[in-house]
């Protein structure tokens, strides 16, 4: 078929090799190049596609993330709920459980959030009201997250479909909602601040922020110091190595996707009663699967996932900026998250291993 | 028929090593068409490396390879098969939800694909060779011995002139070997070459023609089958009794701690791994576990550990606390611990069980002690503490104690796995392998360790290769022979011999299945 | 009845090809999560070749082969590339391939948004082409109507289907295929060509599911774009698992899961909300498929054994 049979006889030109671990400023450099270059690419891409200067794209994109106190805020609050949704799913993944159902764990957190909100806020007092909010919230996202977990344990299910297709169920579910129970049969619903979170200093996304915050340095703690931190990792490196010891890896299956759809409840928590006040099908946004990248990028770390969801939220807000001040599809911000990914992705290989060109060797004398 | 003289394969001083360990050094090796040749060595002798070059799996440092009087080179599987080289690999390479015909033709080249047509010629190869196997079935569905029949009519129907099995009776019954045995003999009247890797003298002197010895990557010699002894063929394989360095002081105050009475174990394939094993431990000594690998010594600890279900039989402990009995029997590793039982393992499989690979050696401390104590919360000075002292006391060479473990070179990685099993001051130590891979050096460090813990009272069951280190460091050597005991020596008298025949000794004749 | 029954196979074709193409990729060891992004830029593709060819060469002077052929084969080159993107990083740079998929999916629908932003959206005079039919058709009642009304996206989603079954089942390139999805180092060791494989598999399948984005479409929708084709890409991926990786059984399943998508509007006495329950069904439906075969534990009906995994040959 294809010219391969010349290799036969030769050595391969070059062959790839395991290399010993970069140091850390050699693997953040790379990580750096990688993003430049995909930077570079996007910036020869819109230029294309727009015939603009593209530093007049990044100095829009820059002030579409930090323009005014407004964008920061609002950055900050994208920033905060990427995160949180990021934190639910990095227990899991830590397992090697791949729960790519966070979008929908968090839609049924926010859809116990309005339930409340809707059937309980006229009858009881808010603090109490507040209280019955959060547990309606992280019960759902547990319930939706062990279906999948508990049958990974029992029956080794395959986790990452099942889980793909909860998210679905939990948006049609949210559709039957709206239909059913916004009187006008609009399908929407009009939000109920006066049932939401509380707001501290009149700065609507302070307490989301807070609480992001308390979770990241929570969830950072739980899977460094604490014990069942400890068995997840090991769980995840190496279920031989648990049996060895002695952990039981069905309960640490459960119990880690208990935490992550217990977060993801919040996350929706947050959506619904800390912002929205609504809820709609697309109240997650995509944050399930994004935070999937955000949490691998990161390498699961908590800390590092901060930064890892700045960038995606930066570049999302700064997209935004340029699309309308250039009359430019908003879409234009997928496409360059997507080729940021694409290199950030990409660009692991290059920290684990080493293309070794093979000297040229005479054979077959 | 008439050119069973004529030498198909041929391999002239192939060198080959990983990294520093020579897996094979300067090996002659010849096969002559319409002949079978055995290929003997114990573990680590470098067989099977050996037969990886051969079907251009590995490439060798150095040497040339001959195919009917030509210089090849075979730099994949696929370069083998166009020599008309097949082998048959101990894991067999199957597909498991293909069928059998499927598989057979999966990689055939310059065919015209006719999936019906194959069938009735693999069927012909078959009947000509007396294979009795139904082609339709799904490999799930079948038994070891026909997924390895498949394996065999696969390279037969590729055309393959020269044979290679890799230890194809480990896994068979007699009467199942006799058939395979059978089938060989057919194949050699046929004018193929073939090569069986094996460690049974009793085959080796039935079935082969001419007998090529390893030891440690080297090669010995070749004879004629029919000159040859067990007794002789036992002096190759073994040599001279090389004295080991190891002081070994007598036990003192020994008394009974584990003992095993009878166990049985299946895998999952079904297979019996472990056939009425009893033995005892003693405080106070060293047991070594002589044998094949795959001969159950992996299973026999890991039951003893609570890694594996036991169909039969009992592990009882002594406890010298309490002077109580307990039957260990399949209890889960933390029951066992539960007890108060002080059961420390060191697994082959060392980072893959033992270890966790990413984690630093503090990280790996704990995995034996992290529960301790009811904190949420990880306590992690202990861990650091007991790190930091392995790495002192164990020369353990490494930038520092968070370093992930992975990047240690093999001596280091046991040294530390090593030093965490006995910081846990256990009353029985079983090592398996602990030695492997490890340059002298380590290796000695790992001796004086096991006879330390001996010393203090520690029951220590150490599952070795080498015989002259069984033979040096051990006090008693029990001798598994597929799945089953066949002795067990006094260390102090053993020969190599006497240890090498039983090793060998072939399974009796009653068998299940 | 009938209209329901005609509107369930328009729409089950869609999902059919996105299926096809996806079964054609996990075989070969590939979960490619990425398939809503294809068929998002699959659509797109299609759709902007079939806008640039009318603007070029004007309403009058179409020609109706040209006005499917071209379309057809943009959406297949655009998919495709899809799958080189993701193989190049799958499998060259042994990136995880769920991460590379979604990744894959958020940048095929931002591509396919914005290629449609810069076009139109209206695409119906295009679909004018793909949804013609032959003439007799209309006199046959209805036998017609069920197996003759439909553009030439539906019968070439079946052959395709037909077609994959076939080879994947019996031939020699399905039966190697179908190796290096199960156990690829078997397959490596048979001198089959993992990567390359892997490539070829993703690639064209990634085409195929693409197409199933023009047809959901220039098709059912009757050219005018919808921003949900991503939504039948994670249908198209439930039917993979629904049909435990059967293309030949899409074919009924897809028509399955089309009637409960719109059965809903289709029959009488139904609330509003009612509907939002069935379009529920097909998820779940496959959910309990795939508990059922984990359940089971059968070895058949089961997913490619290395599905998701990559593969490196050893190297020491």
């Amino acid at each position: 078929m294809m010219a391969k049979n010349e290799n036969k006889t030769h050595s391969p030109l070059f062959h790839i090799v395991k290399r010993e671990p970069l140091p850390w400023y050699s693997a953040l450099g790379v990580r750096a190049s990688a993003i430049i270059l995909a930077l570079l690419l996007s910036a020869v891409v819109i230029t294309i596609l727009t015939q603009k200067n593209p530093i007049e794209i990044y100095k829009a994109m820059f002030e579409g993330a930090f323009g005014s106190t407004d964008r920061i805020w609002n950055l900050l609050q994208q920033l905060a709920m990427l995160l949180c949704v990021s934190l639910a799913v990095t227990p899991a993944f830590k397992m090697k459980f791949w729960n790519i159902g966070a979008e929908g764990q968090v839609l049924v957190g926010g859809l116990a959030t309005v339930s409340v909100m809707m059937f309980l806020g006229d009858k009881m007092p808010l603090p109490v009201l507040l209280i019955v909010m959060i547990g309606a919230s992280v019960l759902a996202g547990i319930i939706w997250a062990l279906l999948p977990a508990v049958s990974k344990a029992l029956w080794n299910t395959n986790e990452t479909l099942f889980t793909l297709m909860m998210n679905y169920i939990a948006i049609q579910l949210v559709a039957f909602f709206l239909k059913k129970f916004v009187k006008s049969g609009s399908g929407v619903l009009t939000p109920m601040p006066e049932y939401g979170l509380p707001i501290i200093n009149e700065m609507p996304y302070l307490l989301n922020i807070i609480v992001v915050a308390v979770l990241t340095i929570m969830v950072y703690i739980y899977l460094k110091y604490s014990k069942q931190g400890y068995e997840i990792s090991v769980v995840g490196e190496s279920e031989n190595t648990a049996k060895y010891i002695g952990i039981n890896v069905k309960k640490v299956i459960i119990r880690t996707l208990v935490i992550s759809g217990a977060l993801c409840g919040i996350a929706g928590l947050l959506l619904v009663g800390g912002t929205n006040h609504t809820i709609s099908t697309t109240t997650a946004g995509g944050r399930g699967f994004t935070a999937i990248m955000v949490s691998w990028l990161a390498k699961f770390n908590p800390i590092v996932m901060i930064l890892t969801s700045f960038l995606i939220i930066f570049l999302e807000r700064g997209a935004e900026q340029v699309s309308s001040q250039f009359r430019l599809p908003s879409a234009i911000s997928d496409i360059i998250t997507g080729i940021i990914l694409f290199f950030i992705i990409g660009c692991e290989f290059f920290l684990q291993y080493k293309i070794v060109f093979s000297k040229h060797r005479k054979e077959n004398e | 028929m008439n050119n069973s003289n004529t030498i198909a394969l041929e391999c002239r001083n192939i060198t080959k090593t990983f990294g520093s360990v020579i897996a094979n050094k300067n090996v002659n090796l010849s096969v002559k068409k319409g002949e079978i040749l055995s290929i003997l060595g114990e573990n680590g002798s470098g067989k099977t490396t050996l037969m990886n070059m051969i079907s251009g799996i590995y490439f060798p440092d150095e040497g040339s390879i001959f195919v009917d009087g030509k210089e090849v080179t075979i730099r994949s599987p696929k370069d083998a098969f166009d020599l008309k080289i097949g082998m048959i690999h101990q894991h067999f390479k199957l597909v498991d939800v293909f069928s059998g015909t499927e598989n057979i033709v999966l990689g055939m080249r310059n065919k015209k694909f006719n999936i019906k047509k194959a069938q009735k010629e693999i069927q012909e190869t078959c009947d000509k060779y007396g294979f009795d196997i139904d082609l339709n079935k799904k490999i799930y569905d079948l038994s070891v011995s026909e997924k390895q029949t498949i394996e065999i009519v696969k390279v037969l129907y590729k055309g393959a002139d020269i044979l290679i099995l890799d230890e194809p009776t480990a896994v068979l019954t007699p009467q199942e070997i006799t058939k395979l045995f059978n089938v060989l003999r057919k194949m050699r009247d046929d004018g193929k070459a073939i090569i069986i890797i094996t460690h049974k003298l009793n085959e080796v002197l039935e079935i082969s023609d001419r007998v090529s010895v390893l030891r440690k990557g080297e090669y010995i010699g070749t004879v004629e089958t029919k000159n040859a002894t067990e007794q002789s063929l036992t002096e190759m394989m073994v040599g001279e009794k090389i004295s080991l360095d190891i002081e070994r002081s007598e036990p003192q105050n020994s008394v009974d701690r584990l003992i095993v009475k009878g166990i049985d174990c299946f895998n999952s394939d079904g297979i019996k791994v472990l056939d009425d094993i009893s033995f005892t431990a003693k405080s106070g000594e060293i047991l070594g576990i002589a044998g094949i690998s795959g001969s159950g010594q992996k299973e026999l600890l890991e039951a003893i550990a609570g890694l594996q279900k036991l169909s039969g039989g009992e592990v009882i402990y002594h406890n010298p606390k309490t002077d109580k009995k307990e039957n260990l029997r399949n209890k889960t590793p933390i029951e066992i611990r539960n007890l108060g039982v002080r059961l420390s393992f060191v697994p082959e499989d060392r980072l893959g069980m033992g270890l966790v690979g990413n984690m630093g050696i503090t990280d790996n401390m704990m995995l034996r002690s992290y529960k301790k104590g009811k904190s949420f919360f990880l306590q992690r000075k202990e861990p650091k503490k007991l790190a930091n002292k392995i790495i002192e006391d164990l020369k353990v060479v490494t930038p520092d104690a968070n370093t992930p473990v992975r990047r240690l070179s093999g001596g280091n990685v046991q040294k530390v796995l090593v030093g965490r099993e006995i910081a846990a001051s256990p009353t029985v130590l079983m090592a398996a392998y602990p030695v492997r891979g490890l340059d002298i050096n380590s290796s000695y460090t790992i001796y004086n360790l096991l006879t330390e813990q001996k010393e203090k009272g520690v029951a220590v069951i150490f599952v070795g290769e080498d015989l002259d280190v069984l033979i040096g460091l051990c006090d008693r050597i029990l001798v598994l022979s597929g799945g089953r005991v066949t002795g067990i020596v006094d260390g102090r008298t053993a020969k190599k011999e006497e240890l090498g025949l039983l090793m060998t000794k072939a399974k009796s004749g009653k068998e299940n299945e | 009845m009938l209209t329901f029954l005609v509107s369930a196979i328009r729409l089950g074709m869609t999902f059919l090809l996105g299926s096809t193409g996806e079964t054609i990729t996990e075989k070969s060891g590939h979960l490619n999560l990425g398939t809503p992004g294809v068929m998002c830029v699959g659509a797109s593709c299609g759709c902007f070749a079939e806008y640039l060819y009318f603007s070029s060469v004007g309403v009058f002077n179409i020609n109706p082969v040209l006005a499917v052929i071209i379309p057809i084969i943009a959406t297949f080159l655009g998919s495709a590339l899809m799958g080189v993107i993701f193989c190049f990083l799958t499998v060259t740079l042994r990136a995880n391939q769920n991460v590379t998929g979604l990744a894959l999916t958020t940048f095929g629908v931002g591509v396919s948004d914005y290629m449609i932003a810069e076009a139109t959206t209206i695409f119906s005079k295009g679909s004018k082409y793909f949804t013609a039919h032959l003439p007799i058709a209309d006199n046959l009642g209805w036998f017609g109507e069920i197996f003759l009304s439909h553009g030439i996206l539906i019968y070439l989603a079946i052959i395709i289907a037909l077609l994959s079954s076939f080879v994947l089942n019996k031939t020699k390139v399905g039966l190697q295929l179908r190796a290096v999805g199960e156990n690829p180092a078997t397959a490596d060791a048979a001198g089959i060509s993992v990567s390359k494989y892997r490539y070829a598999a993703t690639c064209i399948g990634c085409g195929i599911s693409g197409l199933g984005g023009l047809s959901f479409i220039m098709d059912y929708l009757n050219g005018n774009w919808e921003y949900c084709i991503d939504a039948i890409g994670w249908l198209a991926i439930a039917l993979v698992i629904f049909t435990v990786w059967k293309p030949n059984f899409a074919i009924i399943g897809s028509i399955i899961f089309g009637a409960l998508y719109i059965v809903s509007t289709y029959i009488q006495g139904f609330s509003t909300e009612a509907k939002e329950i069935f379009k529920m069904l097909p998820y779940i439906v496959t959910v309990v498929v795939l508990l059922f075969t984990s359940i089971r534990e059968k070895k058949k009906n089961q997913p490619p054994q290395s599905l998701g995994l990559n593969y490196f040959r050893e190297e020491r």
